[in-house]
């Protein structure tokens, strides 16, 4: 029996904590991926096409690879296996062949003793091109004369969704035209990684991703290795929001070492980065919203059209949130979806914080604005008096089971406190900021307010699920417990999540969490919201069974001598209890240590139909903003003063890092409203770097004041929802509703420049909605085709 | 070339080819990676470092113009566990997200409280509109300059 006092448990799920990486991290030693170093270690370089497209002639390496210093080059023709990779469709090439489809496509890659050496050399490999015409309108890319860019067509994948009577009448209709940009996921640590050839002949990567396993699963045919040949080790990662999704230097890296027999490192510098991963789909979005006179939805249309670029990334899945999100957190009883997502010679895009809904978002909301002008309706009302709950049906068919608080979202939103105006304006708090450029004479505020919600997890019919390994084991001051998962943790501060919840289940203080790799199975991606849902389910799991197996050696010990315990078993603070009393240490009962692996799979989805229909999303969260703004008149200029956010998250597990999420989500939807898009040129990127992209800076970032609803999801663990894509969703929206409001201009595009906001540019405008495409079915296009799929063929292995 | 610098109170010497910036040397030649390269322009100061104690963006000055000076970086802010003011405020109000950006804003910071202890809120964004950060919207870093200012005039009083 124990003498020990008996204390609550520190660090647990719901309190505040500081993270578990955050010592390391304000020190400077926490090791990115870019820091990586090992002894004879050589410089990965990637030389890229110049052109959007064109056609390969012929490759000369010898004078590159005469360079002093240099130890390899290599080509197409180099790559040990399979010669394409893609997340969903092996339709990219590692190195071009034939013909380069993007300017920035890799064609080849050298390694050198340091990055200058590799640099010059790069500039000496001659490749003769020939240029072909480019397709980098994504309208263009869907006339029947354009130019292919796979053989298959231009057409990843086309979506219907089909809902209610979509001719059915309404006595009000707004119509409106909507576009958005290319954004930049801009992560600040770009991408970067070591690869260490192995004495069996295989590699070991330490890398920066957001996925291992799905890394793995590409790699490993394009190296022709044995995935279990092909080792990945987490590297710490500098963010992620999506543009780590896909494949960029890894491949590479792992040839090279495998060719010389050294490590190899790869980092990609900032403007490199631009074209070392995939963007934000820019898109073209035509709507129609028809309601009754007292302001009900009656009908709606969306046409939807995503630039793709080059090549699938995870485009097929992106289109699906576009076209299922399309209505917005609304009962719509009739509507008719139309998505495109189509190929270019534009970078490729992919995944970005919010995968589809940003755009969608910024469409209907600014539709139901329009709406409730024509109706002469409060805008917030009107959102209320359609806005969804538990058991509306979505267009897809879904029923919306799990929490769905939207109106009171929506009305804490509302209630949040307006800023208080300084009296004596700082010059610095006006539009145009340290450039002092005004002394406040033609500013007018402006306020807007935005609505939006989008899935958690993966959804139609993927079962993307993830494991953990939690072992409990006696450490030289109290049990300690290890937990082992491949997720990784991009800055959001996952594994701090983990420990807190390894706390609460198992009443044990100390915790160690394990660097991800390939060593344990996959945990699925870090994104669409998921993890904190599905790895903290996993690691929940793990530590019930290994709890289970706790209390069984308890138990069978009191049984031995002869004592009976009877009462509830729990634990806290290092003591396991009976009937509330301790019956001993946890320490004492772990020789040997126990271990327990667990799989978490969420709820069964559907695909959607040929009419676009199914019970395609596992959850859903909802969020909305309001934006209060400042805009000079005269010169265009914005501050944003304040965003307020109402967010519901089902539960909070770690209320620092969920405000953390909100704020940072906040304000890459305020770069995508104001600031933030690629620069395009006949397809060429024309501002790769940070001093033509901007993205937000301090000054530009207004105080959130934001409230979180607890409304737990059944059958998630502790009610979670996931909450890293909500804020950047609406932000974007309800800052341009308050630009709106402050200028009266249309502004349908994002992002809005000072010229719209002065009257110098027109509304973006463009002819009639294309028609749908002729293409096969719901299916993405390249499967008819047979080209094999990276995530599909990872979770039927499961 | 041969330079010849005193990192964080220590004189060390690197074999650099002329091109190499300062943070180049800092992080491949002397194994001081807490100094990070995100940008290459002096546009998002996640390689703030101190030359002869004035901030610079050392992506932006040459190894060799750091010849026979003082260099400071972040690494030097500690003293073994304990943390610096500056440090311990990241933590404690969830300034630091993946991290990247942290070293650099902890040292504009700590120069910005070392000239200025009391400083209002537009004078922080001020000084650090040079610092990009892309994972937390700043809110929690201008909580963790209020509280490290705080944190320094307690522990001065």
């Amino acid at each position: 029996m124990s003498t020990r006092t008996l204390t609550k448990t520190r660090g647990g799920v719901g309190e505040r904590v500081w993270r578990i990486d955050g010592v390391p991290k304000v020190k400077g030693q926490f090791l990115f991926g870019s820091d990586l170093w090992a002894e004879e270690m050589l410089w990965g370089h990637t030389l890229r096409s110049p052109h959007p497209h064109a056609r390969i002639r012929s490759i000369d390496v010898s004078r590159a690879l005469a360079t002093p210093g240099v130890h390899c080059v290599l080509t197409a023709d180099d790559v040990p296996g399979r010669k394409t990779f893609g997340l969903e469709f092996a339709d990219q090439p590692v190195l071009a062949y034939d013909r380069v489809r993007f300017a920035g496509e890799p064609v080849a890659i050298l390694a050198a003793i340091d990055p200058e050496t590799a640099r010059q050399a790069a500039g000496k490999i001659v490749v003769d091109y020939e240029v072909l015409p480019a397709v980098t309108d994504m309208a263009e890319a869907l006339r029947p004369d354009a130019p292919r860019i796979h053989d298959f067509g231009n057409v990843l994948r086309h979506v219907r969704i089909e809902h209610g009577d979509p001719t059915a009448s309404a006595d009000v209709w707004v119509e409106g035209y909507y576009e958005t940009g290319m954004q930049d996921q801009a992560f600040l640590g770009p991408e970067s990684g070591l690869a260490v050839p192995a004495p069996d002949g295989g590699v070991d990567l330490y890398v920066a991703t957001q996925w291992l396993h799905v890394d793995r699963e590409q790699m490993a045919p394009c190296l022709n290795l044995p995935p279990e040949k092909v080792r990945l080790y987490l590297a710490g990662v500098g963010g992620a929001f999506g543009a780590r999704e896909d494949v960029s230097m890894h491949i590479h890296a792992c040839m090279l070492a495998l060719r010389t027999g050294k490590p190899v490192k790869m980092v990609y510098s900032r403007e490199e980065s631009f074209f070392g991963h995939v963007h934000r789909h820019p898109s073209r979005i035509w709507m129609r919203h028809g309601a009754t006179r007292d302001g009900r939805l009656v009908n709606v249309y969306a046409r939807i059209l995503l630039d793709g670029g080059a090549y699938a990334s995870s485009g097929a899945a992106v289109l699906g949130n576009a076209a299922t999100f399309a209505t917005g957190p609304y009962e719509v009883p009739n509507a008719l979806i139309e998505a495109t997502r189509v190929y270019t010679n534009n970078p490729p895009c992919g995944a970005m914080r919010g995968f589809g809904a940003p755009q969608v978002c910024f469409a209907y909301e600014s539709q139901m604005d329009k709406l409730a002008r024509a109706l002469g309706m409060d805008p917030i009302e009107l959102r209320l008096r359609n806005a969804v709950g538990p058991g509306s049906v979505l267009p897809t068919g879904q029923v919306i089971r799990g929490s769905a608080p939207v109106r009171e979202v929506i009305r804490r939103c509302a209630q949040l406190p307006m800023p208080t105006d300084e009296g004596d304006r700082h010059p610095l708090s006006l539009p145009g900021g340290a450039g002092n450029v005004s002394r406040g004479e033609g500013i007018r505020r402006g306020v807007g307010f935005a609505v939006g919600y989008k899935n958690i997890a993966y959804s139609g019919g993927f079962d993307d699920s993830a494991e953990a390994r939690v072992r409990l084991f006696a450490g030289p001051s109290g049990p300690v417990v290890e937990i082992h998962t491949a997720a990784a943790e991009v800055g959001q501060g996952l594994h701090t999540v983990l420990a807190q919840i390894a706390r609460t289940e198992l009443g044990v203080e100390q915790v160690l969490v394990r660097q991800p790799d390939t060593h344990v199975g996959s945990a699925g991606s870090t994104s669409a919201s998921r993890q904190t849902m599905m790895s903290g389910g996993a690691v929940q799991l793990a530590c019930q069974a290994v709890r289970d197996e706790l209390f069984a050696r308890v138990a069978a010990r009191a049984a031995a001598a002869g004592q009976a315990l009877s009462g509830e078993w729990s634990l806290e603070g290092g003591l396991v209890l009976v009937g509330g009393a301790p019956v001993g240490e946890v320490g004492a009962y772990l020789e040997p240590p126990i271990e327990q692996t667990r799989v978490y799979h969420h709820r069964r989805t559907q695909p959607m139909d040929a009419r676009g229909q199914g019970d395609v999303h596992v959850a859903f969260g909802f969020a909305a903003q309001r934006a209060v703004v400042d805009v000079d008149l005269d010169l265009g200029l914005v501050r944003v003063v304040q965003l307020a956010a109402a967010h519901e998250v089902g539960r909070m597990l770690n209320p620092q890092g969920v405000t953390g999420q909100v704020e940072g989500g906040a304000a890459i939807g305020l770069g995508l409203a104001l600031m933030e898009e690629i620069q395009l040129e006949e397809g060429r990127i024309r501002n790769a770097s940070f001093t033509d992209y901007l993205i937000p800076t301090i000054l530009d970032m207004p105080p959130v004041e934001s409230v979180v609803l607890e409304d737990p999801e059944p059958g998630s663990p502790y009610g979670v929802k996931g909450v890293g894509e909500m804020a950047t969703i609406v932000a974007t929206p309800a800052i341009v509703a308050a630009l709106r409001d402050a200028t009266g201009r249309e502004l349908n595009r994002v992002p809005v420049r000072p010229d719209d906001l002065i009257g110098l540019s027109p509304p973006a405008s463009t002819g009639p909605p294309p028609p749908p495409p002729a293409v096969p079915g719901p299916e993405p296009v390249p499967h008819y085709y047979g080209l094999d799929t990276g995530q599909q063929h990872l979770m039927r292995g499961n | 070339m041969i330079v010849r610098a005193k990192v964080n109170g220590e004189w060390r010497t690197a074999d650099v080819w002329p091109g190499a910036s300062l943070l180049f040397m800092l992080r491949e030649h002397l194994g001081l990676p807490g100094s990070k390269n995100a940008c290459e322009q002096g546009e998002c100061g996640s390689c703030s470092v101190w030359l002869d104690g004035d901030l610079v963006c050392s992506c932006l000055v040459l190894a060799a113009q750091a010849h026979e000076r003082d260099v400071r970086t972040v690494e030097s802010l500690a003293a073994g566990e304990r943390l610096h003011p500056v440090q311990e405020a990241f933590l404690e109000t969830g300034a630091v997200q993946c991290g990247f950006c942290t070293p650099g804003l902890i040292v504009a910071v700590a120069d910005l409280l070392a000239r200025e202890p009391a400083p209002d809120e537009p004078t922080v964004r001020e000084a650090l509109s040079g610092n990009l950060c892309r994972c937390t919207g700043y809110v929690k870093i201008l909580e963790a300059v209020a509280l490290a200012a705080d944190m320094m005039r307690r522990a001065a009083s």
